[in-house]
């Protein structure tokens, strides 16, 4: 193992010289969810697009439905607020992830 | 080197010579689609039994080249024949799988098929081992038979097993991947964990079949046969392996090796989670298997995989009667959201639950790090180990001593003129009456403070006085598990 890279690791404040795998070097770093970005949680296609950009809106109103997985799924707003704007149209198939839409 | 056929897979196997067929001639009864006007020889899976070392195993092969190895009832009815054979007299069974899935002409006849098999592997299992080989693809609903079994094995670019193949998966979430990439015999061993051993050729992945087989008893009645003891080889010095540095790595396989005989050890999930390490070897010639933290991989924490993969094979162990060695040096649980998110908690109790629950002898060699909920887990005197050791490099404590010092000693360090100087002072403080195994064996929760060449032969002995191991368990159907 004369020439094998190590890595650190810090574990209760100690650094400990070892190696990494792909798997752990591949993982995603959490990032805090901003409820004012409406992403698909599910790829599919967009059903119907419910508002418009500048439209005033409450907590709970339907913002537009996704079909996914044979379901239409009815995509409703996560906060009182305005929509400030719109990256989908009627048809669009997207992946998971893509933000729909933005809120204000 | 490209695919047998079932015949030659079934040859390769068993001893040679000793293979009889059953169900030949059996065909299907489907009348559906043109299907009368159809014959599938053999319904596209041959069934039958032979010996391995002499001893009788239950085998199946299913035919790519009859009708693509699909699954229709009667295919599935000899599959679940020879299955209810081995169960009855107490053999293994050898599942070859490769084909394109369920016979969609026969409907609802091939899912039942499928049940009927998905049954009988919870049912045996426990009660006989069950190996799996892949060598073809093995997609939907098939996938869960291997999955229920004890080893899945896999051969490089043959295997292929998913549940939705790369068609559907483009179609349905718009990804874009290969077969290969999405279920080839890499990923299961590396990434998903779903196979316990990889060959880059079917003879390979024969030889590790009769390999394995050395190791493990034919049913949960009997033990694993014993061999001629062997000395460790010479090259395995166990006395120069272990960096007395608690921070720096070593491979832990060499420690295994240095304690096994012949230094031979057959790792299981050699790729996946290779942050601890779990496999069989003989000590005396008797098998056992050893579970060990591997330093050198992501310091050899806990985490969600590595507690899986340990947490199965203490079960598989338990068993079938073979005494579990437990090598311990880990700083941990592995810190991080994505751990926490995706369950590290009940993971992690997987490990706790397997070793509480195991009555086969179990042995714990504490070498260096032995700190938190890891010490606990990590086969502890708590969940009732029989015999516990540790080197003088052993570490016992809740955390680290920097971590331990930093919360111990607040106070003083903060409100010290020199806090880095203080702190450095508290953490020696702390590791000098902490760090060493002698506070634990104080208590009697450490047997024995033993030099690591006194390791090998302190196992051996271990093993011959828990020859009786007796322990009375309630009365219960049956546990509850973290899954």
């Amino acid at each position: 193992m004369g020439n094998t890279k190590y890595e650190k690791l810090q574990i209760d404040g100690v650094d400990y010289k070892t190696t990494f795998t792909d798997k752990w070097r591949n993982r995603k770093n959490w990032e805090t969810p901003d409820p004012k970005l409406v992403e698909a949680y599910l790829p599919g296609t967009i059903v119907n697009v419910n508002v418009k950009e500048g439209q005033k809106i409450r907590e709970n109103d339907l913002l537009l439905v996704l079909q996914a997985m044979k379901m239409d799924n009815k995509i409703t707003s996560p906060v009182d607020g305005k929509v400030k704007a719109i990256h989908v149209k009627k048809g669009d198939q997207i992946p998971k992830g893509t933000v729909m839409i933005e809120l204000e | 080197m490209g695919k047998l056929t079932a015949r030659e897979r079934i040859q390769g196997i068993v001893d040679e010579g000793s293979f009889h067929e059953y169900d030949m001639f059996v065909e299907h009864q489907s009348k559906d689609f043109g299907m009368d006007k159809k014959i599938f020889h053999g319904d596209g899976v041959i069934i039958g039994t032979g010996t391995i070392y002499g001893e009788p195993v239950a085998i199946y092969a299913q035919d790519f080249t009859v009708a693509g190895g699909s699954l229709g009832l009667m295919h599935a009815r000899k599959i679940t024949k020879i299955m209810d054979h081995a169960m009855k007299m107490r053999m293994p069974i050898i599942g070859i799988n490769d084909s394109g899935g369920a016979r969609i002409q026969e409907g609802v006849d091939s899912l039942a098929g499928y049940g009927e098999i998905f049954l009988r592997n919870t049912q045996a299992s426990g009660v006989i081992p069950q190996l799996s080989i892949i060598l073809g693809p093995c997609a939907g609903g098939a996938v869960y038979s291997p999955a229920l079994t004890d080893f899945v094995f896999v051969v490089d670019n043959i295997s292929k097993m998913f549940i939705t193949g790369p068609e559907v998966v483009k179609t349905v979430l718009g990804e874009v991947v290969t077969m290969e990439e999405l279920g080839g015999a890499r990923v299961h061993a590396a990434i998903s964990g779903n196979a316990h051993f990889f060959a880059m050729t079917e003879q390979e992945c024969f030889e590790q079949i009769k390999q394995l087989l050395t190791f493990i008893p034919w049913n949960n009645q009997r033990k694993a046969r014993s061999f001629p003891a062997k000395p460790p080889k010479p090259e395995y010095k166990i006395n120069n392996i272990l960096p007395a540095d608690p921070t720096q790595p070593y491979d832990v396989r060499d420690i295994v090796k240095a304690v096994a005989d012949d230094s031979e050890f057959m790792e299981v999930q050699q790729d996946f989670a290779p942050n601890i390490v779990v496999g069989f070897g003989r000590i005396d010639g008797e098998t056992v298997g050893f579970v060990a933290n591997q330093p050198l991989v992501l310091a050899g924490v806990l985490d969600c995989d590595s507690s899986d993969k340990a947490g199965r094979f203490i079960r598989f162990c338990d068993a079938f009667n073979i005494p579990i060695v437990t090598f311990e040096d880990m700083p941990g649980y592995l810190p991080g959201v994505e751990q926490e998110h995706m369950g590290v908690i009940r993971h992690g109790a997987k490990v706790l639950y397997a070793y509480s629950e195991a009555t086969v002898p179990k042995i714990t060699v504490i070498l260096r790090k032995a700190y938190g909920g890891g010490y606990i887990a990590m086969n502890s005197r708590h969940l009732k180990a029989d015999f516990m050791f540790a080197w003088p490099t052993a570490e016992i404590a809740v955390m680290g001593p920097e971590g331990a010092a930093n919360i111990i000693f607040k106070k003083e360090i903060t409100e010290s003129t020199n806090p880095e100087e203080t702190r450095k002072q508290k953490v020696a403080e702390y590791r000098e009456k902490f760090a060493n195994p002698y506070v634990a064996a104080s208590k009697g929760y450490i047997d024995s403070v033993i030099e690591p060449e006194e390791t090998r032969m302190l196992l051996k002995h271990s093993i011959e006085i828990s020859g009786n191991k007796t322990v009375m368990v309630p009365q219960k159907k049956h546990g509850i598990p973290p899954f």
